[in-house]
């Protein structure tokens, strides 16, 4: 197969309202500085690949049509990718899958939502004749896979704080941050508001516009580069139904087939051992136990002991999301396109004060609908 | 971009529906999947990949396409994914997969719901939210715009346009069609294609994959997106299209296109930008099924090709206001050298 690498990232500052900003502009924050991040000009971007979650959260169908010059994919070939909250994920994929198809030398990968152009709340409650509502509102729904998760394997009711301590103190080191809470602490996180039992106010991702790009070159062009690149050594993306007979909303299957692909895709078998840092979806602080059990890094019911004993903080064995997290910034079409960033300038070295030292193999994860929809990637120091 | 020798893929099933039962898809698509997959000889099983495209603004929903996954039967899970597009370009991204060796077969398909609201208001949000769809200008009146611009130009005229409807229904001529009033001046009601209800799936196979199976061969597939701004582009050329083509291999040899053409004057249009002689064949669609319409024109050419009426057959597709992205897919009855 092709080798594939990410030459270069760029994001935007991630806030509730980017009102200095249209769409245009904001994707434009993103992709500028990932094309300088890249050392690549306009002329040597070949395609364009666009993801963002539904259209109904800006009020504009298909909003990459009028953004098509904004990309600068005016004359070029445009796919507009939609998987739902793993879509940023799926877009960074489908780049990559275009240059190891031999269709592109460079790829340009980008996604963003503006979520204050429109009210999501209003895009997720419409209720059309003949069709199942989608719960409004993403507490209500995890909120019982949580408990669930909890009764299972008698979680201590802390391990959710720890995990929002963790990320937004993360967060703070990061510029582009939505949330930057050096303060937190576990006390004032079991103090805020509890919103969906038991997900506190401060364990809940916030609304943010933001967007996020990513240069991917096949190998020629990332041996032309004159920085480190992070090659990607394996992508996998699963799905299954929103609910069955025997539907595991805890550990869902298509996540665990999706990892399980992933690592022997990467050639990896011991994932805890030989990754070096994760950036996990964690849109609720309590999923980063359950995606680390999900995703095969330790056994089921093991996943809240990692948490407690520290290990995935900075400095631990396996640091998760160093970035502050979708706990940070939830510009949701592109909250998986910012993981998949992420573990990239990990391995490039260009991750500034959240900076998991030595890292040399990162994972980046998604996911969407009713954890159905998975996407991940594993980018490395070497191919 | 090419298949080479080494890499090719090609079309061996092809169904669809010009129904759509409800918003989600799902009672349309199970026997589509399975007509599809039975022309293919393949089991849901033996599928390595599914692509799809649909829109939440036509199905007026957010998530649209999440409830569609349930036709499948994902369980145990599958490779899957889905763009906000016209299911052609759907094909396109599992025909990557294909050519990247990540899978060996797939099924895209593409579904929509057109008669559950009024497309041509809907169609308008597709404009620059900032400056033209607070205007709400109908896709109708959009259009008749670039009608207006060709018939200035002296590329066709009013007759030319209803020479294509008549080619399109049968018993209809040319001389009833231009007595009738006009929906948007320049254009009649036979100039805007009917926004009909559909859905369409076809499966693709590596040429390993292929064993026996009639087959049409992808020998290019190219697309391309202009910038939408009405004055940023001669709205009477179809550039994005012209560069399809070439990225699809050019058009040479073609016998029969099944051109996506929303409106009489796009046909027109499409067939200058792409080159084609007038001895070329017109697949005829009576409706714009849309979301599946482009994937459709993929399966009808490749259905000419299997069907031994045409050696070399070209598909097209079209997205936003004024043929704005173009896609343009190459089949032929042998593989390519």
């Amino acid at each position: 197969m092709r080798r594939a690498a990410v030459l270069g990232t760029g994001q935007t500052h991630h806030r509730t309202r980017r009102t200095d900003v249209s769409m245009a502009g904001l994707c434009r924050e993103a992709i500028d500085r990932a094309l300088a991040d890249a050392g690549v000009g306009w002329e040597q971007i070949d395609a364009v690949v666009l993801g963002k979650a539904p259209d109904l959260f800006e009020g504009v169908m298909m909003p990459e049509l009028f953004l098509a010059s904004a990309l600068g994919a005016a004359g070029k070939p445009l796919l507009r990718v939609h998987t739902a909250g793993s879509v940023g994920g799926a877009t960074a994929i489908v780049a990559t899958s275009l240059v190891r198809a031999g269709a592109h030398r460079r790829v340009l990968a980008v996604a963003f939502e503006k979520q204050s152009e429109s009210n999501a709340m209003w895009a997720l409650s419409i209720q059309p004749p003949f069709s199942a509502p989608i719960t409004a509102g993403a507490g209500g729904y995890f909120a019982p896979h949580i408990r669930s998760y909890i009764r299972r394997f008698g979680v201590p009711g802390h391990i959710g704080a720890l995990v929002a301590v963790k990320d937004r103190r993360n967060g703070a080191l990061n510029p582009y941050a939505h949330l930057r809470q050096p303060e937190i602490t576990r006390e004032s996180v079991q103090a805020s508001t509890m919103l969906w039992d038991p997900i506190r106010y401060d364990e809940t991702c916030p609304s943010s516009d933001g967007a996020c790009a990513v240069v991917i070159g096949d190998q020629q062009a990332a041996e032309a580069s004159e920085r480190q690149v992070a090659w990607i050594r394996a992508t996998s993306m699963r799905t299954e139904p929103t609910f069955y007979a025997g539907k595991d909303h805890v550990n869902p299957r298509a996540g665990a087939t999706a990892a399980a692909a992933l690592w022997a895709a990467a050639g990896i078998k011991d994932p805890l051992d030989e990754v070096d840092v994760a950036e996990l979806y964690v849109p609720f602080s309590w999923f980063e136990p359950m995606w680390l059990e999900n995703v095969g890094f330790v056994g089921q019911g093991q996943g809240w002991k990692l948490v407690e004993s520290g290990e995935t903080a900075l400095g631990g064995a396996l640091p998760v999301n160093p970035s502050g997290g979708v706990l940070c910034s939830n510009p949701i079409g592109a909250s998986g396109l910012l993981r998949f960033a992420e573990a990239a300038m990990q391995v490039m070295g260009r991750a500034g004060e959240h900076q998991v030292a030595g890292a040399s193999t990162a994972l980046g994860h998604a996911y969407g609908g009713g954890s159905q929809f998975f996407s991940m990637w594993v980018v490395g120091r070497n191919p | 971009m090419n298949g080479t020798a080494e890499s090719r893929v090609a079309v061996i099933g092809f169904a669809a529906a010009d129904v759509s039962v409800t918003t989600s898809g799902v009672e349309t698509l199970a026997p589509v999947f399975e007509a599809a997959l039975g022309q293919a000889g393949l089991e849901r099983r033996e599928i390595d990949f599914w692509c799809s495209g649909s829109s939440d603004y036509l199905a007026g929903r957010a998530f649209s396409f999440v409830n569609a996954v349930d036709a499948i039967g994902a369980v145990p899970p599958i490779a899957e994914s889905h763009v906000e597009m016209d299911a052609a370009w759907a094909l396109y991204e599992a025909y990557i997969k294909i050519l990247a060796g990540e899978a060996s077969t797939a099924l895209v398909y593409g579904f929509g719901k057109g008669t559950a609201g009024d497309p041509a208001r809907v169609l308008a949000l597709q404009l620059d939210p900032y400056t033209v769809a607070p205007l709400w200008p109908d896709s109708i009146s959009v259009a008749a715009l670039q009608a207006r611009l060709g018939i200035d130009a002296g590329l066709f005229s009013e007759r030319d346009l209803a020479a294509v409807a008549a080619g399109r229904e049968e018993a209809s001529c040319v001389e009833t069609l231009l007595d009738r009033p006009y929906l948007r001046m320049p254009l009649r009601e036979h100039d805007v294609a009917r926004v009909a209800d559909g859905a369409s799936a076809v499966v693709l196979a590596a040429a390993d994959r292929v064993g026996g199976r009639r087959a049409a061969w992808i020998s290019g597939i190219g697309h391309r997106v202009d910038p939408q701004g009405f004055g940023e582009r001669d709205l009477t050329a179809v550039p994005s299209a012209s560069a399809a083509a070439v990225d699809a291999g050019g058009l040479d040899g073609v016998q029969v296109a099944a051109l996506h053409a929303p409106f009489t004057h796009q046909e027109l249009l499409l067939r200058r930008a792409l080159g084609l002689p007038d001895a070329v064949r017109t697949v005829a669609f009576g409706a714009d099924a849309m979301f599946s319409a482009g994937l459709s024109r993929i399966g009808a050419a490749a259905g000419e090709v299997m069907a031994g009426r045409a050696s070399v057959a070209a598909a097209h597709a079209t997205a936003g206001p004024l043929l704005q992205q173009n896609l343009v897919c190459v089949l032929t009855a042998e593989v390519a050298a």
